[in-house]
């Protein structure tokens, strides 16, 4: 399998590219072998990811050191390579990536909405998969700064032409606008505004690292260069807040995440589900992986803004939900509290609360992936999200209620299920934050974080009363629903098996995050150069 | 005195020169249904001036003629390239636009050789004269092409507007050309960098960089000096628009840099706060004014204005700083080189959209990603494209801007970085507004889908190449920075 070293990643990367290449090329009539090819590329990128999973080498895992590395020249004059990689904390999410895509795949093979057109649908599903696994495995900026930006035209078309069309009036706006219209301009425009300040820190990184010998966008060796202390001052707390800018904005973290409502609500099932699923990610796991590791002392000092505004994040989060009558709204709201969640965690700055937020995003992306999906089939039946007008669903459709329920208690965090782990350990670690971070602003946080996971609870609850229980609706009686079809249940099985076994047994990926996050720690924190900062 | 000619370096102007003859004789002998003879050897002869081009690149070496007035550099070559492609894409749009008017063909592709020509003879031109000559052949005919379709009483607007604005600022650049050769008594731009120092303190010498400065700025319609540009640009034919806004625009920038970096490097002090405030404002007005355009090619004349701030963004960020002006140059010099294949790739958009749907209003485009998938496609990779999304060549032009702002550091640099950053995003908003009404909008009731039919040849190949160079460029940027590496040339020369 030495073929996999150098060509492994790069195929993961771009056979999904290639993919929506061959669908462009069949006819807009075929559509069954349209779907097949799709599943075939998606089917094929998630088996290499597999195949990555089996060659990884688990052992040797200490931070900074990626395996199936590929390093090659591409823009020489600016310095920058074609550098890829992956080590234990990429890993779970690239797999999570090519896992999710391939499930959207199956999901939407029945569920097509208007205007239909598969294959330009398709071909934007695998667009997106390529810019995701390609923002996980990027160790160059450049790289990752393309792929984090390439992910947003396919799901502006998404959200655009497939999106909700519902006429809605803007506030301020005299004009009454398609709710997809609003939704794709809103979602563009946030994240352009963050990674246009995040690409200016990428910049100025890259010049200063000039100072330590050559210029140089490698993350490698930024990491390096950060954990030797080179970093400091006025310089770095500007690019640690430009960085920020780009990535709270995807996360997204209050108050820049008001684009996130809009764009879940409005989008299609599959575009909700990879937004909620993947696209976040993308935030938090640039904190992780560039703004932590290249610049420690400024995460130190960034470190209690970052765990305030997760905390109000998921208070806010969770209030916003009890105020929701749209049930995909509330799902879209849920986001919001629980990548709290995950950011506060990260700020914490300790291994246990680094991992919390590693597990917290898997667990995301499966439940609230999988809310999603169930969201998405229900809108199908009922033509309508508005929960006062849903009720009884275990007597109209039991298995869709039923995985509506299970799905529901894992998403406010029942012990046994995934989604506990991410919420529990993030609480654990901000009562022990790194050493020198004030005590008082993370065991605030901490009570705010518990307190919004009573909240959580609230909410999830008073969905299911709404949706699941009670008696059907007049407007129900004598209507004939279809309970699950088949492609949803290919599709959200493996969701529901992953949920219990992570659930269960999350060793699963702390194995593989655990050794990589605290060598991450020790190096970016405990190291000598920190406690210069920490003064300070 | 050096007066032997060296007939390899002039080689590509022969050809063309020759082309234009060709071009004039041929359009007084040939029947009014053969005319695309005429076209056919524009065309042609345009692409044959790339042999001797490139066979001079290959060879490498500098040659100069009349006293170093005239020189032929990598620098020159590449600009000559760049403006050839422009020019030869132009013409490809031009073909199946002129020939539905069916008149005057010949004067059109004579008028438009004799600009290319112009602009060619400006990229190599090292003194005043030489440069100004280039730059008014090159702007000359165009007062005549705006105003080509001569029944139509925009097209007449467009082309008085331009005249008389244009000659004001041909007048003021003159006279600031001749301020500086009174107090210094040299024309060539090495020797006006060795002495122009020395006079920084005169009045007359401010004032003759200001003269230069403002004529510079109606040439290139940067904010303050824009005012013709929108009406201009409407009412001309848009093959001609897209000549414009492309090789004639990149003439008066090189044309206002190369003086600038070449021969009044000590008096940045004069000059670059002026520079910079070119630059912000250009960015943000424009952008503000295109925000409210329901013309598409009104859209696109907005957006070249804000262009024109990005592109001078590291040069005036270098000079404010005073920091080296290689790194600003070079920038620049990318960042126009690109702007150049994707402007000319959204206005050959623009030419086969308006057939397809018959109206230049951006509404009426709405749903033509529906019937004409595409032309859609090719509307949506032009425009984010221009809007900097990756991986569209857009991004790098974007990047390699920011870049060496960040490089330069600085509080006067930075600010306009961060004026760069919130206008890229207030650009999108408008760009996007096409892709918008191109896909996402549906087709508006009452329109009839005609019968779609496929671009004429010559204009498709122009789609053709624009989008290949846009994508690729945009995958391997690499391509873009023999640019910059070419010119490195003048950072030696002009030291």
């Amino acid at each position: 399998m030495e073929w996999f070293d150098t060509w492994g990643l790069p195929l993961i990367v771009f056979l999904p590219l290639v993919g929506a290449l061959v669908l462009g090329l069949i006819p807009k009539e075929k559509e069954d072998a349209i779907k097949g090819t799709a599943l075939l590329f998606s089917l094929v990128t998630f088996g290499l990811s597999l195949v990555a999973i089996g060659l990884f080498d688990f052992g040797a895992d200490t931070y900074n050191t990626y395996q199936f590395e590929v390093n090659t020249r591409w823009i020489p004059a600016i310095d920058s390579n074609f550098h890829v990689g992956v080590d234990g904390i990429s890993l779970p999410l690239l797999v999570l990536s090519c896992f999710v895509v391939l499930l959207s795949i199956i999901y939407s093979w029945d569920h097509w909405e208007e205007p239909r057109n598969p294959r330009a649908f398709l071909m934007l599903t695998l667009i997106l998969l390529t810019g995701m696994n390609g923002t996980f495995v990027a160790l160059d900026l450049v790289l990752f700064f393309i792929f984090f930006e390439v992910v947003l035209v396919p799901m502006y078309f998404m959200i655009g032409i497939w999106g909700d069309k519902a006429p809605r009036k803007i506030p301020g706006f005299s004009r009454i606008v398609e709710t997809r219209l609003y939704a794709a301009i809103k979602f563009f425009l946030f994240t352009l505004f963050g990674s246009a300040f995040m690409l200016l820190g990428f910049l100025a990184l890259y010049f200063r690292s000039g100072e330590f010998g050559a210029r140089t966008f490698d993350i490698v060796e930024l990491t390096d260069l950060g954990a030797s202390g080179a970093f400091t001052g006025t310089f770095a707390f500007l690019v640690f807040f430009g960085l920020f800018l780009g990535f709270a904005v995807k996360v997204p973290m209050w108050p820049l995440h008001t684009w996130l409502p809009d764009a879940h609500t409005a989008a299609p099932t599959v575009g909700s589900v990879i937004l909620a699923a993947i696209l976040l990610k993308l935030g938090t796991y640039g904190f992780v992986r560039i703004s932590l590791p290249i610049l420690p002392n400024e995460a130190v000092r960034w470190a209690p803004v970052i765990a305030i505004l997760a905390a109000i994040g998921i208070i806010y989060g969770s209030l916003a939900c009890l105020a929701q009558t749209d049930m995909k709204r509330l799902i879209a709201f849920s986001s919001v509290g629980h990548m709290g969640f995950v950011m506060l965690g990260i700020s914490t700055l300790t291994d246990v609360g680094i991992n919390a937020s590693i597990i917290g995003m898997v667990a995301h992306g499966l439940i609230t992936g999988l809310l999603f999906f169930i969201a998405g089939s229900m809108a199908h039946r009922y033509h309508t999200r508005e929960m006062a007008r849903l009720g009884g669903q275990m007597k109209i459709m039991p298995i869709m209620g039923g995985i509506l329920g299970f799905t529901a208690m894992a998403s406010l965090g029942l012990p046994g299920l995934a989604g506990f782990w991410g919420e529990f350990m993030s609480l654990v670690s901000s009562y022990n934050p790194l050493d020198g971070l004030s005590l008082t602003v993370f065991r605030s946080a901490m009570v705010a974080g518990a307190i919004g996971t009573v909240l959580t609870a609230a909410y999830m609850l008073y969905m299911l009363q709404q949706v699941n229980f009670g008696e059907p609706g007049d407007e129900w009686v004598g209507h004939h629903f279809h309970d699950v079809d088949r492609y949803e249940m290919t599709a959200w099985v493996p969701l529901i098996i992953f949920t219990v076994v992570v659930g269960f047994y999350p060793n699963l990926i702390f194995g593989v995050t655990n050794d990589v996050v605290t060598s991450l720690v020790e190096m970016a924190f405990q190291g000598g150069s920190i406690t210069a900062g920490l003064g300070g | 005195m050096n007066q032997t000619v060296d007939y390899l370096a002039i080689a590509p102007e022969i050809v063309i020169v020759v082309t234009l003859l060709g071009v004039l004789s041929l359009d007084l002998f040939l029947p009014r249904q053969k005319k695309f003879w005429v076209a056919t050897l524009a065309v042609a002869g345009t692409a044959l001036a790339a042999v001797p081009l490139i066979f001079l690149a290959v060879d490498g070496s500098t040659r100069s003629m009349f006293d170093d007035s005239f020189v032929v550099d990598s620098f020159a070559l590449a600009l000559k390239g760049l403006l050839l492609v422009g020019a030869y894409i132009v013409l490809l749009m031009s073909v199946s636009y002129i020939e539905s008017d069916r008149y005057w063909q010949g004067e059109y592709y004579l008028m438009i050789l004799s600009s290319l020509l112009g602009s060619m003879v400006m990229a190599s031109g090292r003194d005043l004269i030489v440069l100004f000559i280039g730059l008014e052949l090159t702007t000359g005919p165009l007062y005549l092409l705006a105003g080509w379709r001569k029944g139509d009483i925009r097209s007449n607007e467009a082309s008085l507007k331009y005249f008389i604005l244009g000659v004001l600022s041909t007048a003021m650049m003159l006279f600031g050309m001749s301020l500086l050769f009174g107090i210094t008594g040299v024309v060539g731009f090495s020797e006006l960098a060795a002495v122009a120092g020395d006079y920084a303190a005169e009045p007359a010498m401010i004032l003759a960089v200001l003269f230069l400065f403002v004529g510079f700025g109606f040439k290139v319609s940067a904010v303050p000096f824009h005012f013709w540009a929108p009406d201009t640009y409407e009412g001309a034919p848009t093959p001609v628009t897209a000549y414009l806004s492309v090789n004639s625009k990149i003439a008066g920038f090189i044309a206002m840099l190369v003086v600038l970096y070449l021969a009044l490097p000590d008096l940045s002090d004069i000059w670059a706060p002026a520079i910079w405030a070119l630059s912000a404002l250009s960015m943000t007005l424009a952008n503000l004014s295109a925000l409210r355009q329901r013309n598409i090619v009104r859209l696109l004349a907005y957006s070249s204005i804000a262009q024109a701030g990005f592109m001078l963004v590291p040069f005036a960020a270098a000079a404010v700083a005073d920091a080296d002006l290689a790194e600003g140059f070079s920038a620049t010099i990318i960042y126009i080189a690109i702007y150049a294949l994707m402007n000319l790739g959204a206005f050959a958009v623009v030419i086969a959209g308006a057939r397809a749907t018959g109206s230049g209003d951006i509404d009426d485009w709405a749903g033509l990603g529906r019937y004409n998938p595409r032309l859609g496609l090719l509307a949506a990779i032009f425009f984010l494209s221009l809007a900097g999304i990756p991986p569209l060549a857009g991004w790098f032009a974007k990047f390699v801007m920011f870049r060496s702002v960040i490089l330069t550091g600085g509080s006067g640099p930075i600010v306009l970085a961060i004026i760069a950053a919130v206008n890229t995003v207030v650009a999108f908003y408008y760009y996007a507004r096409v892709v918008k009404a191109v896909w996402l909008d549906p087709v508006p009731d009452g329109v009839e889908v005609r019968e779609q039919t496929a671009p004429a040849g010559s204009l498709s190949l122009a789609l053709g190449l624009t989008t290949a160079l846009t994508v690729i460029i945009g995958i391997f940027p690499a391509i873009a920075t023999v640019f910059a590496d070419a010119s490195q040339v003048l950072t030696a020369a002009g030291g």
